[in-house]
Order: structure tokens, then sequence, then C-alpha cells
């Protein structure tokens, strides 16, 4: 930092160069994110459809038009709630098995550990599409070995992707095998961090081992709790994929996801003015939750323990 | 892989402590129970994990059709490549593959360049706005992208971009979460040292190229596997963007058979083996590295 400030020549050449090392980046980002971002806001206002994208003659401007339609559209509350419950249930059950996973793995007692982490953490670096494909083939109803295996306790065969009632907790239970691997690195890199003489006092002062994880680790990890929660959540919220490739949204529209409905108004049906209205929809929403996340987070932090 | 364990996202704290170690009275049974109890559930939680894996292998080796019978087998009873045979000879699996390859190698190089060239500039060069820039760039981070998509394609269009791959790679050649990696870790090169070269009549280029990027090597691998796995593993984007099938990535093209051949389990079972191998072995090969920025991202 002492270096710079000094007068002359070389001062503004490092400038110019600092410049020249950001613009590139700066430009795709500004170009490919920033502007499409300022457009799509704009977008939402007019009706934009498949005649608008044949000749731009055809757009018109629209107010709210596409809010009002999107917010009286059955469907969208439907695939709202359908986000909800991927989100309310999945982000839980997905950092539970994440931190469980870390604490185990991280007990003196536990065995083959870099075998273990790695092993653990397989499932994350692995393409999405592909292991859908798997999984759509492990719920089969008939030759799936999910079935199977039930059927060896005595359970009837469910149809897990073919049951409205089902559909969305499969895709919960493939989502959290796909990504309990990510958040659990980041709690081992966390509880590491952990001074060990917090147990020690805890110890002195009779805790028990739930104790201990109650009244050390998990205000220890508070804020690495929050952050995987944030991350975790955005994530969740973005859900298209699994259902695009495990159910095509359905069945009777059960696993239809805002961006699902998102990628249908405005990919297959063309009226990307309304697509637009449902993506900033998409974004309030996550605006709203994160910080009701960070109010929650508030609240537990000034609460006494 | 033992050796591995030294450094093995052990980013240099205290002793890791997620339940303490020692028992009160040093109890052997107790010990010895509870020990198992941690390893069964570690191993449990491993079997999860890899069996979806590991059964994509095998059915993958099946003979056509004999995955969907009844009960469905777990070991291919007679060994066949025959699925592998169809994927390359009649779905054209080898030029999916060669689109995915060139497509990320693409996006891995273009991203890590800018990324570590706009990082470095915002930890250690001084330019007006530098502060307020990286701010809103951080900012920025709470939008999610496909709040862009639909304007984007339509820009892409305009362009003349898409349905070819420079659409799919243009957008991603740059991101505010690799910019910020590579300034937290380009923080901590000395300013002595670029003081020195240029004292030395050095241009700004020539540091960068000869005294910072060498410096910064350790993060470049980890960029660019971050990289490269998400552009390998992206679905909707080049979904989107590609309409023509002769174009397709891996994963849209395995998505689309998947729709067409919903029966074939065998087949896209290796089509998902296709897909996923790269990765995983790329993976397993630099895990180190992947880690490590998976972690430096997160704790500070």
């Amino acid at each position: 930092m002492s270096t710079f400030g000094r007068p002359g020549g070389t001062d503004m050449t490092r400038r110019l160069a600092a410049w020249i090392f950001v613009a590139p980046a700066l430009a795709v980002i500004g170009l490919f994110f920033v502007v499409p971002v300022a457009m799509g806001f704009a977008l939402s206002f007019t009706d934009f459809d498949l005649y608008a994208l044949a000749d731009l003659a055809n757009l018109r401007f629209a107010g709210l038009a596409n809010y009002v339609q999107v917010l009286t559209l059955p469907l969208f509350w439907k695939s709202l709630g359908n986000t909800l419950y991927f989100v309310l249930v999945g982000v839980p059950l997905s950092i539970s098995l994440s931190l469980g996973c870390a604490v185990l793995l991280q007990s003196p007692l536990a065995r083959f550990k870099p075998f273990v982490r790695t092993a653990l953490f397989a499932p994350v670096v692995t393409t999405l599409v592909a292991v859908a494909v798997i999984w759509r083939y492990l719920f089969h109803v008939r030759y799936g070995l999910l079935n199977e295996w039930l059927g060896a306790f005595g359970i009837a065969p469910i149809d897990w992707l073919g049951d409205p009632h089902w559909a969305m907790p499969s895709i919960i239970l493939f989502s959290a095998w796909k990504g309990f691997g990510a958040n659990m690195i980041i709690f081992i890199a966390a509880l590491q961090a952990i001074p060990a003489d917090l147990y020690e006092a805890a110890r002195i002062d009779g805790a028990s081992r739930w104790q201990q994880f109650r009244h050390v680790t998990v205000p220890m990890l508070g804020p690495t709790l929050f952050l995987v929660s944030v991350l975790t959540m955005a994530g969740y919220f973005q859900l298209f994929a699994e259902p695009y490739v495990m159910t095509q949204g359905g069945p009777l529209e059960s696993t239809v996801s805002v961006l699902y409905l998102m990628y249908e108004e405005g990919f297959r049906w063309w009226n990307l003015g309304r697509a637009s209205a449902v993506a900033f929809l998409l974004f309030v929403l996550m605006i709203v939750a994160t910080r009701g996340l960070l109010h929650f987070a508030r609240r537990t932090e000034e609460a006494p323990r | 892989m033992g050796h591995e364990e030294a450094h093995f996202v052990d980013l240099g704290g205290p002793r890791p402590l997620g339940g303490p170690a020692d028992v009160p009275g040093g109890r052997g049974a107790v010990m010895k129970a509870r020990s198992a109890l941690v390893n069964v559930a570690l191993w449990l939680a491993v079997v999860f994990a890899l069996f979806p894996l590991l059964w994509m292998l095998s059915v993958s080796f099946m003979q056509p059709g004999a995955a969907s019978s009844y009960p469905p087998p777990v070991l291919p009873a007679d060994a066949t490549f025959a699925n592998y045979r169809q994927l390359f000879a009649q779905a054209g699996m080898g030029r999916y593959a060669l689109n995915s390859l060139a497509i990320a190698v693409g996006m891995t190089l273009a991203s890590v360049l800018f990324n570590v060239m706009a990082g470095y500039a915002f930890a250690k060069l001084r330019f007006a706005g530098r502060e307020a820039i990286f701010t809103a760039l951080l900012a920025a981070l709470v939008i999610p992208g496909q709040v862009a998509m639909l304007p984007l394609f339509l820009m892409l269009k305009q362009m003349g971009l898409v349905n070819t791959w420079a659409g799919v790679i243009l957008p991603g050649m740059a991101g505010v979460f690799g910019i910020f990696l590579v300034r937290q870790y380009a923080r901590s090169i000395p300013d002595d040292l670029l003081e020195a070269a240029r004292i030395d009549g050095a241009g700004e280029l020539r540091i960068f190229f000869l005294v910072v990027l060498p410096l910064l090597r350790p993060i470049l691998v980890t960029l660019a596997m971050f990289a490269f796995l998400g552009s390998w593993n992206d679905f909707m984007w080049p979904l989107i963007v590609l309409t023509d099938s002769a174009l397709h990535t891996l994963p849209v093209a395995l998505a689309s058979l998947s729709r067409e051949h919903v029966q074939d389990s065998e087949l896209m079972m290796a089509g998902a083996v296709v897909t996923i191998l790269p990765v995983l072995l790329l993976f397993l090969g630099l895990q180190r590295h992947y880690l490590q920025g998976l972690t430096s991202g997160a704790v500070k």
C-alpha cells in the first residue's frame, strides 16, 4: 500500500494497467450479466412474445399485465408451493446430513478418513443430468432397486416418480444425495477451527456429548451455518434440471418449480415478457427468504442460551 | 491414498474435534461401542453416496434389456460393451463428448485468465473506484443467473451467436466468485516484491506474467477445476443456446436421449458413465485443490 500515490508517469501507467487488467472481466460481467438483468426487468413490463421475436414492431408496453397474469395463474401458485416444499424440506435435510457426516468424520474414532471424505464428496462433482438418470432408474416402480429393498421389509411398491405425493420427496432425497458432500467439506473446515480447550472446559463442567454439541459446536459454527444455509437455500430455489430430467414437471404438475415454469413460458411458448415476470418474482422471493434467514440468525444470536 | 491425509482440507488449525475424544475412566468396552457406532454410521453414508454410482457402472455392462427384469439384477450376468458400442456408433456420443470438451476447455482458459487478471488488480493495483466496483460485484452475487437468461438469449440471437459454442462460452468467461477467490489469495503477495520488479524496469504486464502468475499457481488450478467442472456439468444454458443437436453437450444429449430411450436403462447408464467418468477422474486427481478452493471461498 505504501508504494502508491507517488506522482509521475509510473503511477499513470500503473493505473492504466489496472484498468486493462479488470476491463475484460468487467466487460463480460457487464455485457452478459448486468445489461441482461436490466433488460429482463424492462422485458417483464412488455408483451414480448413469438410475434415480437419475429418483428420487434409488434412489441408493446404492457405495464403490470404480466405480473397480474402470473399472479392469477394457478400453475404459478402451484409451482411456488412445490418450490417452497422443496426448499423447506430439502435444505434442512441436506444441511443436517452434511453436519452429521462432518461431525462423525471429525471424531478421532473415525477410520479411513480420507477415503470416506472423498467417497461422500464424489456425488457433488458428478453431472446432475447423468445422476438424475441413474436415480430415475433406482426409483423405477417395477425394476428399481429401492422398491426391491422395501419389498424385503414387506412394503408394497411405491411409484416414486409417478405418484404426485411421492415425486417431490423423491427429488428431495436425490438432491440431498447429490449435494450434501459440499457443505460437509465446509463444515469440516469450520469444525477444525473450533479451539479444543472449549470442549475441555465444557467437559470439566460435566457437559455430556450432546450438550457439548449443542452448547459448543453449534454456537461456534453459527456464522458458517448461516452462510451455508443462505447458499444452499439460493441453490434450492433454482430447482430446474431435476424435474426436467426425472419427471418433466409431473405427475399432475407436482414437480413444476418456479424456474421450470419460467423455462416453459419463455423457451417453449416464447412468452418472454411473462417469463421475465416469473424470473423477477423468484428473485424477490429469494431476497425475502434470505432476509428472513438473516433476521432469524440475529434473533437466535441475541437470545440467551 | 494415505499420504493425502496430511494436507487434506487441513487449514492448519488445532486438531479436529467434532466430538471430543477421551472417555472418562477409559472403559474399553464403551470406547469400542462408540467407535463401532461412528464407523458404522460413516460406512452407511459411504454406501448411500457410492451405491448409485457403482450400480450405474454395473448396469452399463448388462445385456440390452437385462436390467428390465424382475427381480432387478445387481451384477451383469453376461458382461458386454454393447451399450458403449451403440452409444458411440449410433447415438453420436463421441461427438457430444468432444463438444463438451471443447466448450469446457474454452470456458476454462478464458475464465481463468480474465478472473485472475481482475482478481490481481482488485487486490494489488490501485485505481479510481476500485472498492466501489468490487462491492458492486459482490452485491451482484445475490441475483440468480436465471434472471438474465431470457434477455441474454435475445441478445445472443441479435449477435448471431445462438446455436454456437461462443454463445455458450461468452457469458461464463468471467465470474464474481472467481474474481473474489483470486483477490483473497493475491492479497498475500508482498508489495515489496512487485515494487522491486518495477524498480528493475519491468512493465506491469511483464510483472503479471513473470512474477504474479507463478505465485498464484495453486489458486489457478483451483479456479481451472471449478470452471471446467462447472462448464462440463452445466445443463440449462447449453440446453437453451444450442438448438442444433449436432452441437449438443453431453448433459443436453443425455437428457434428450433419456426422453427417447425411456426403456433402455443399460444404454442410459452407459451414457451416464461416459458423462460422469471424466469429471470424477479429474476430481480424484486434483481433489486437494478443489476442496481447498471450496473451503477458502466459504470460511474466512
